[in-house]
């Protein structure tokens, strides 16, 4: 691991909704904000600079809003900087703020994501229609569903794999306060009952719509207050969506983003080395196939780890705790939860969902046509 | 109507039809008793005078000004509108008035989705208990809150006060919903024209042809056309006229209407055009849904010649991709 290091000292959440009403962006942005600075037991004052994600502007339309939230973030005087790589953004939003604190830039970097979808159409932000177009249609929802079919084909899964994922996400997000979608139970006749949205994705394996905002606040080692969860290691990796020879199911970029963190952080076997994953699976399938692709199965297994119940709260790698972004999908924070939710395992602070003794958990985010990954490691052991 | 005469006295027809007063026509329908209803008004010259007494005319007096007061029970509570005793005990309330509202909260309403003439809107509306920030009871007035979907308890209300008041409760118009919400038109206008290698690529389509290009140092074979290699990084040089069948690699069945697409379910794959490196997005049609496959050989269905739209460029002129009856092809 380079640099100086970085700890997160403070997680703040919204609670995620379908419509946050009563609050505007700049209300739901100050709410995560100033719980995380909270958690840290600090003021806006104790901050040296702001790192604001968000997914697309198109989604509410309000350009560039990294300048009108500058103010409302406690930025007045100090620097602010948006990022932006889709889906993945809320992950590389942690990592360009760790990378101002491990580069000596800054000693306490305010990190916050958030998405308004109640304010916005996503469906239609992402499916723009502009002229000249070279492919003959594909819904926004149904750019997945292909290689979700691929994974199926290929490691021979059997069909009822992504609805273990989806029940087991839903329950786990009854014992999250946060999360949008609670479904007291849930169970797979449940799920299998929903329908057909993009086949082989059903309506109860796909992610929420959510209103929803999280915060970090991030340290250097003399900054630290409270109770740190230790960054172990950080990557971000992208490939060209449209490359001769390229694996749609399991992505080069993944694989070698999760090699580098894993070097960084000394792991050498995810499996047994990592207590706890929050993992970007906006589908339910994309757990047995991001088992594969970060190493925790081999390639062809990851949905027998899945069926053996090892990914569940109470098994031996317990993936998305939380509930995921299966229960909670405010798109721009969506990494950045997963970001923090692993902080909040290995601080010990994840209440009801909380993994015993958990001291080394992997944050994960992906985004465009699986094609931008963020990662981290986070511990509570000193890098 | 059937065309013959109908019966004198339908099978279903009442004995007796009472027609509403005031309809002419009505009174003339034969077979009908005739309705000797008229109107009677009795209203009371220049409407009846009401003393207020001190605490309702406070009341008044303060909305005249464009406030809201309610009176102090000896418990404490405010009572709005103000009464001269405590309903609960009788007692007479202090003389301590208070200021509430302007806004409020609706605890419960009614929908009128048809005012009458006397109703203080002309459009439907609800009578609703909207408890003032300060009171501790409700006051009845008109919400306007356009649909009845707005309406909800808890609602926040706030007064619309006339220009002109009088001292009358209807010094208030309706009251309306809070602002919580904008709309925010955004609309940004381009101008948009297909790249170099887009518009070669089109312009075959256009002429029924597809066109893609091979890297010189990988050897790939991309479509659509492309000036430069993705993984190589180097400029492409070579033009090559692909067939227009392939294969179809894997596939998503789409279940919710598309704009673009003809039909639900439409399915939507990934084609490997024979001799390409990569996949085409496409429609595939003329197949049921279900009986797509992953390996299935498929080739372009053009639109009619005569149908091909000279301009904008676009794929148009390939309707989709259809099953062509081969063996399936090894993945």
């Amino acid at each position: 691991m380079s640099g100086n290091r970085c700890a997160v000292i403070g997680v703040g959440q919204t609670e995620y909704r379908t419509k946050r009403r009563d609050v505007s962006i700049a209300g739901l942005v100050r709410e995560a904000a100033a719980r995380a600075l909270a958690d840290a037991e600090l003021t806006w004052r104790d901050i040296d600079a702001v790192v604001l994600g968000k997914a697309p502007d198109l989604f509410e339309g309000v350009m560039m809003p990294e300048a009108y939230l500058a103010d409302a973030l406690g930025a007045a005087g100090k620097p602010i900087m948006r990022v932006h790589t889709a889906g993945s953004v809320g992950g590389s939003t942690a990592l360009v703020g760790a990378s101002l604190v491990q580069g000596g830039v800054h000693d306490r970097v305010l990190v916050v994501a958030f998405e308004k979808q109640s304010e916005s159409n996503a469906t239609w932000a992402l499916s723009t229609h502009p002229p000249f177009n070279a492919s003959l249609v594909v819904g926004a929802g149904g750019y997945f569903a292909p290689h979700i079919r691929e994974y199926m084909r290929r490691s021979g899964a059997p069909g009822h794999i992504g609805t273990l994922v989806a029940v087991k996400d839903r329950r786990n997000a009854l014992k999250n306060p946060y999360a949008h979608l609670k479904i007291p139970g849930i169970d797979r006749a449940m799920v299998e009952s929903t329908p057909m949205l993009w086949e082989p994705i059903r309506y109860l394996e796909t992610c929420p719509s959510s209103d929803g905002a999280c915060a970090l606040v991030l340290a250097s080692e003399k900054a630290v207050t409270g109770t740190p969860a230790w960054v172990q290691g950080t990557a971000m990796r992208s490939e060209p969506i449209f490359r001769a020879g390229r694996d749609t199911v399991d992505p080069r970029a993944g694989r070698d983003c999760a090699a580098d963190v894993y070097r960084q952080a000394g792991v050498t076997d995810p499996r047994r080395e990592i207590d706890v994953a929050e993992v970007y699976v906006p589908f339910s399938w994309y757990e047995p196939m991001w088992l594969e692709n970060l190493g925790f199965a081999a390639e062809g297994e990851g949905w027998k780890l899945t069926e053996s119940g090892a990914t569940a709260l109470d098994g031996d790698i317990p993936w998305n705790p939380s509930g995921g972004v299966l229960s909670s999908n405010p798109i721009g924070a969506s990494g950045l939860i997963r970001f923090a939710e692993a902080a909040l395992q290995v601080r010990g602070m994840a209440g009801e969902h909380q993994v015993d003794g958990a001291r080394r958990a992997l944050g994960h985010a992906y985004g465009g046509g699986a094609q931008f990954f963020a990662m981290w490691m986070v511990g509570t052991d000193r890098p | 109507m059937p065309s013959e005469a109908p019966p004198e006295t339908p099978p279903e027809a009442p004995s007796e039809v009472t027609a509403p007063p005031g309809d002419p026509a009505a009174e003339h329908v034969p077979g009908h008793v005739a309705d000797h209803a008229v109107d009677h008004v009795l209203e009371f010259p220049g409407g009846y005078t009401r003393t207020t007494g001190p605490v309702i005319g406070r009341f008044l007096t303060e909305l005249r000004d464009a406030r809201i007061v309610g009176v102090r029970t000896a418990d404490g509570r405010v009572l709005v509108p103000p009464l001269e005793y405590d309903p609960a005990t009788g007692e007479d309330v202090t003389g301590e008035f208070a200021e509430v509202g302007p806004a409020g909260t609706v605890q419960s309403w009614a929908w009128v989705g048809d005012p009458r003439p006397e109703h203080p809107l002309d459009r439907p509306f609800a009578w609703a208990l909207v408890r003032l920030d300060g009171a501790d009871t409700a006051l009845v007035h008109a919400v306007d809150a356009g649909d009845a979907r707005a309406m909800r308890p808890g609602l926040r209300v706030r007064p619309r006060w006339r220009a002109e008041r009088t001292g009358h409760i209807t010094d208030i118009e309706s009251f309306v919903p809070e602002v919580t919400r904008i709309t925010s038109p955004v609309r940004t206008e381009y101008r948009l024209r297909p790249g170099r290698a887009l518009t070669r690529f089109l312009e075959g389509v256009a002429r029924g042809v597809l066109l893609g290009c091979r890297c010189d140092s990988c050897g790939k074979v991309y479509v659509p056309y492309r000036l430069s290699c993705p993984e190589c990084g180097v400029a492409i040089t070579e033009e090559r006229e692909l067939p227009d069948t392939g294969t179809v690699t894997t596939f998503a069945i789409n279940n919710l209407p598309d704009p673009r697409a003809p039909q639900v379910p439409f399915v939507s794959a990934y084609i490997l055009l024979d001799g390409a490196d990569v996949p085409l997005i496409a429609l595939v049609g003329d197949v049921p849904a279900h009986e797509v496959r992953q390996g299935m050989r498929v080739r372009a269905v053009w639109a009619p010649r005569q149908e091909w739209a000279p301009a904008p460029l676009s794929m148009s002129n390939i309707t989709w991709f259809a099953p062509t009856g081969e063996p399936d092809a090894e993945l």
